[in-house]
């Protein structure tokens, strides 16, 4: 029983917390591709940064969770995805737009926001440097709440394990999936963003203000950028160098959900966010209840795990060639690529 | 005062002119064919009157309106629509969708004309909750026609409206565009099969080299020896 808790704490808690990061940083890299139709390589910076818009709101406000009983950076948060979402546009009419109003080739715009990630990079780095920061340890009021259940079993005596930020980030989820759903077939720019993903010269004959569909998608994308980084620092620690790290396997999830395809990116994320934490967990410990019943001459090892946890992030890379291989297009019909 | 009035147009790609001081006129309750072998300039005209392609030289108008390069979204407000001939439809979206998307610049209520778009196309309103992209070729420009006509056009432009159709769907749409042009709506459509679409037009425009070489009613230019030796394969 202890070992099936022990699992459900290192691969399910574990796995939705960071595929639901993931996919939150996939669903923005796949509009931005369904739209611009460019790789975003600056995605991850945007994450960060918005987790540092966060943590400078908290401290300045430290006081300000207080009142409703949350943590400070959670309640920051829309406005750190506000600015996050400004941040995005400025980015795109400084750097892309130029670059697209003069028609130059998609992989053109690839480099330059390899350029916008290490140019974000170097300037997070100048005024922070690169010490971990805590967003508890400046938060005036709260302190992070870890919940341990104890579930009603005699063999049961270890407990399963959830913090309040990682309650925070699902309820945060569900609600931005529900509102995204509802904003792609239900409203009138929704729709029209689905159109331009479509047939972008269609959309322009039809009379869609294409403009506005592209600002709408950099404020998605930056929106749920900074919430991903931001609710991620909460749980873990707020990290400078984040970008590189996160960034690949968010591609990764984007390209087997389907690029192109936001209920593919959800997938996708959810899909290489569990096969890492499955693919680094012990599944000795699994096998250790067994023991008795195992014959003598095997001797069980105290680790089986399929990747050291070093070495996780190739985990994404194995499965996005596994599935491209079974469907090239991903798991959601994408865009070809 | 004439629908559209395009006068000495000249457009072309990358420098190179293609069309050399082309005119097409049109009344507001004409339907107008253009025809011609390939390469003569007739899609290049419906782009560069729907300002697709920069016009370097000549003017045009919309109801003595000068829309001379303007864009293609202001054009759709003043009331001019194109279908293009390929990938002219949302596949993704649903019918209703594709019809709606024809629609945005639109802020009242427009259920109406959807329901008189499928009045026109009865086979899309059993498939309006389906994904264009799974309907048929006729089908789909029947999709691709109905959201052109979803901003109640005074003028519509049609590039190749039969193109890879079945006599069936081909004799279907060009009853559709009847109907239409019956409704007040004028037409200026590009035409492969230039015998069918002459026969109910009100004016033709045959082109070669990107010039008019013959502009006459449509059934003028049918029974024209000339024409049809060179255009109406004999």
């Amino acid at each position: 029983m202890n070992e099936l808790i022990f699992f459900f704490n290192k691969v399910i808690v574990a796995g939705s917390v960071i595929g639901s990061i993931y996919a939150m940083g996939a669903i923005g890299v796949t509009l931005v591709f369904a739209i611009l139709r460019f790789a975003h390589f600056a995605h991850a910076d945007l994450m960060t940064l918005g987790a540092f818009f966060s943590y400078i709101l908290v401290v300045a406000f430290p006081e300000l969770g207080g009142f409703v009983g949350l943590p400070t950076g959670f309640v920051v948060l829309p406005v750190a995805m506000v600015l996050t979402a400004i941040f995005a546009i400025g980015l795109d009419k400084t750097f892309y737009k130029p670059l697209r109003d003069k028609n130059v080739k998609p992989v053109v715009i690839v480099i330059a926001s390899v350029g916008v990630t290490l140019m974000i990079q170097g300037v997070i780095r100048l005024f922070a440097g690169t010490t971990s920061r805590n967003f508890f340890s400046v938060d005036g009021v709260a302190g992070k709440d870890i919940f341990r259940i104890k579930l009603p079993f005699e063999a049961a005596s270890r407990k399963i394990f959830i913090t309040e930020p990682q309650i925070l980030l699902f309820i945060f989820l569900i609600l931005a999936v529900g509102l995204l759903h509802y904003f792609l077939t239900r409203t009138r720019l929704g729709k029209a963003m689905r159109a331009m993903s479509d047939n972008p010269d269609l959309a322009r004959v039809s009379g869609i203000n294409t403009n506005v569909v592209v600002w709408t998608t950099w404020i998605i994308a930056g929106g749920l950028a900074a919430a991903a980084g931001t609710l991620l620092s909460m749980d873990v620690i707020l990290k400078p160098d984040l970008s590189f790290n996160i960034l690949l396997p968010i591609f990764a999830a984007a390209i087997v959900g389907g690029v192109g395809q936001p209920y593919g990116a959800i997938a996708g994320g959810f899909v290489v966010g569990f096969a890492e934490t499955l693919s680094v967990f012990n599944w000795a410990i699994l096998l250790r209840p067994f023991r008795d019943s195992i014959p003598e001459w095997i001797e069980l090892p105290s680790k089986i795990a399929f990747v050291p946890t070093e070495y996780k992030i190739i985990v994404p890379f194995v499965l996005l060639i596994a599935i491209l291989v079974w469907k090239p297009t991903g798991i959601f019909k994408g865009k070809v690529l | 005062m004439a629908l559209l009035e395009a006068k000495g147009l000249y457009a072309g790609y990358g420098g190179m002119n293609i069309l050399n001081g082309v005119d097409a006129v049109i009344d507001a309750d004409e339907i107008g064919v253009i025809i011609g072998a390939n390469g003569a300039g007739k899609s290049t005209l419906l782009k560069a009157i729907f300002g697709l392609l920069h016009v370097s030289q000549g003017t045009v108008k919309l109801a003595g309106k000068d829309i001379t390069n303007m864009a293609p979204d202001k054009l759709v407000r003043a009331g001019m629509a194109f279908v293009p001939q390929e990938q002219n439809i949302f596949p993704s979206l649903s019918v209703e969708e594709n019809l709606e998307m024809g629609a945005f610049v639109r802020r009242d209520d427009f259920s109406h004309l959807i329901e008189q778009i499928y009045g026109y196309f009865p086979d899309l309103a059993e498939k309006r909750n389906q994904p264009a992209g799974e309907l048929s070729g006729g089908q789909r420009q029947m999709v691709a026609m109905g959201r052109a006509l979803m901003i109640e056009p005074s003028l519509l432009l049609l590039d190749e409206p039969t193109a890879g159709l079945s006599p069936r769907y081909m004799n279907e749409i060009f009853e559709r565009i009847i109907a239409i042009n019956k409704t007040g709506v004028g037409v200026l459509m590009v035409e492969q099969n230039a015998k069918q679409a002459l026969a109910i037009a009100h004016k033709g425009f045959v082109l070669a080299n990107g010039r008019n070489r013959f502009t006459n009613t449509g059934e003028a230019l049918l029974n024209d020896p000339e024409v049809a030796k060179s255009f109406l394969g004999g």
